[in-house]
């Protein structure tokens, strides 16, 4: 009797039940996974993917001949180096400023200081056609700040070192809001431990606490420095877009689509896209270099 | 863990790091500002007010509008989707995908202006084809939309997708195993949780849009009165030497851009807790 009748489990499973997988289980719980994931994608491919595989097929119109003159024409090297150079320039002078703007803002307390941590934001708020034709006034030979260079024989705006300027302005914002939060969560035990050690607070400041906030400092660097790249509306009203000596790329690719050189126009705006991005990955590689030290 | 409380400056390198951070902040960030609404006012209310009445000015406005109430809300809801299925939903890929909602940051205005272009302009590859069919996109309304919205794109994704992953799924998993439906889930429980958050990223998408010049002065042609934006507009006019409408021009976005930073402000003081982590100041 008990050998003929198919062995009932005692909980009450069914005996060819099979659990689902678990990762399945867990993943789709929640609705509408297809439908966000789709329209995800089909939106990023038409805003964002499509438009930059344009940008990638058009320069081979003309051959791997008229993509290489572009690339080495005069005018293209020319405006390259001028805002690559200006942008290390900027986003260079912006590590330090910023380090010490994103210390004042987190470790004094005095009268003001949160509305001046609020205005620390103005380059991001404040359209670029606005922040342009402001700089220009100010630098320019008669205006305020300019009109103090002027006697020296210091042209500020309509040079390189008005590009310079225009953009140590939108660049800023992204070093100092790198480090804040860093600075701001940094242990106080670790600090307090190498004072009581002997270090000076320079000591301090330079060997402990600097090594910690240098992958934050390399991020902020990097978003100021790619920021500046391709940055126009702040540059070109103080920049004078003079053909080799202050004319920035951008510029120059919009010059060229006004010439109906497209071509020309997506080989320019190709080059710039792949430095940046190349820049971009080197500075992340070196991140992740002192990422590792860090923990060894 | 604890870091240390801020105090007042005492020590003279103290003291002197303080003022060298407001002067340049003063210089670098408050100067320009000051210049705007200096060079805005100097000239008396009546030519302001006659410059800001100019129609052109005035077509402007309305187109600018236009273009920020079309973009901000298709990347408000291009924001939700892409948070919900990154951070509700493990998936291959999810990395690029990050990556590519990321791309808009790191491309000059100028070549997000340019891609459409490619497309859609007179030598762009569906050029002949619209023009055969009497459309427009570039040059006109459709161009200036479509610039913006890839401009401005990462905005509120990138808000909402570090919070929705702090927040996890527990409470939603919670409702849905009571029997709640899927648009019942996200009106009553994962919307009340990102508003501040999703609030924050719209203003910022808001406030870029309406100031964006680079990728819509591509794509604008520029004709006065129906395609351009208030930004655009200033440049002509400053380039006319009409400094005056210029920066009359000009102080109205600054306005704008010192509401935003007040309501940024606002947001980042009272609802901390409910932002994306890296805002908790």
């Amino acid at each position: 009797m008990t050998a003929s009748a198919p062995a009932q489990p005692t909980n009450g499973v069914p005996e060819n039940f099979t659990p689902p997988h678990p990762s399945l289980h867990t993943n789709r719980v929640l609705p509408g996974f297809k439908v966000s994931l789709g329209f995800t994608i089909a939106y990023v491919s038409l805003i964002v993917l499509i438009p930059l595989a344009a940008l990638a097929a058009r320069p081979w119109e003309h051959g791997w001949a008229g993509f290489w003159s572009v690339l080495t024409d005069g005018r293209v090297l020319a405006s390259l180096r001028l805002s690559f150079v200006t942008a290390a320039a900027a986003a260079t002078l912006n590590l330090f400023v910023g380090m010490i703007i994103a210390w004042v803002l987190t470790r004094y307390k005095f009268p003001g200081v949160k509305i001046l941590d609020a205005f620390v934001d103005l380059p991001f708020a404040l359209p670029t056609a606005v922040a342009g034709i402001a700089l220009c006034t100010l630098y320019a030979t008669n205006g305020w700040v300019g009109s103090l260079f002027a006697p020296f024989g210091i042209k500020i705006a309509y040079t390189p070192i008005g590009i310079f300027i225009a953009l140590v302005f939108v660049g800023l914002p992204f070093v100092v809001r790198s480090v804040q939060p860093v600075l701001a969560d940094f242990d106080a035990e670790v600090e307090e431990a190498a004072l009581t050690l002997g270090a000076s607070p320079f000591q301090t400041a330079v060997r402990v606490i600097l090594p910690g906030l240098a992958p934050a400092l390399l991020t902020g660097f990097s978003l100021a420095m790619a920021r500046a790249v391709g940055e126009y509306g702040s540059v070109i009203f103080i920049a004078g877009n003079m053909p080799y000596v202050s004319e920035i790329t951008p510029q120059l690719i919009i010059i060229k689509l006004q010439e109906y050189d497209y071509a020309g126009a997506a080989s320019v705006g190709l080059i710039m896209l792949l430095w940046s991005l190349v820049i971009l990955a080197v500075i992340n590689a070196a991140q992740l270099w002192l990422f590792k030290r860090g923990r060894a | 863990m604890r870091s240390r409380p801020a105090e007042a400056p005492k020590t003279p390198a103290a003291i002197g790091l303080s003022l060298v951070a407001v002067f340049w902040l003063g210089l670098i960030i408050l100067l320009p500002l000051v210049t705007v609404l200096f060079e805005a006012s100097k000239a008396g209310v009546e030519p302001f007010l006659a410059a800001v009445a100019e129609p052109d000015t005035i077509a402007a406005i309305q187109l600018t509008l236009l273009v920020a109430a079309i973009a901000v809300p298709l990347n408000a809801i291009f924001g939700i989707a892409a948070a919900w299925c990154i951070t509700r939903f493990e998936f291959k890929g999810k990395g690029l995908l990050l990556t590519i909602i990321d791309l808009p940051f790191t491309i000059s205005p100028v070549i997000a202006g340019l891609v459409w272009m490619l497309l859609f302009g007179a030598q762009g590859w569906f050029g002949a084809w619209l023009r055969l069919n009497d459309i427009h996109i570039v040059f006109a309304l459709p161009g200036l939309v479509l610039a913006t919205v890839l401009v401005t794109l990462p905005f509120v994704a990138r808000e909402l997708i570090p919070l929705m992953n702090d927040q996890g799924t527990d409470e939603e998993v919670a409702a849905r195993t009571l029997g709640a439906r899927g648009w019942d889930i996200f009106f009553r429980i994962t919307l009340p949780n990102i508003k501040w958050a999703l609030l924050y990223g719209v203003l910022l998408c808001t406030a870029r849009a309406m100031g964006e010049f680079g990728a819509v002065s591509v794509v604008s042609g520029h004709i006065r009165g129906q395609t351009n934006t208030l930004p655009l507009q200033i440049e002509i006019l400053y380039n006319q030497y009409e400094a005056v409408a210029a920066f009359a021009c000009a102080s109205i976005l600054a306005g704008l851009a010192l509401i935003t930073l007040l309501l940024k402000s606002v947001l980042e003081w009272r609802f901390a807790g409910e932002l994306a982590a890296n805002r908790r100041h």
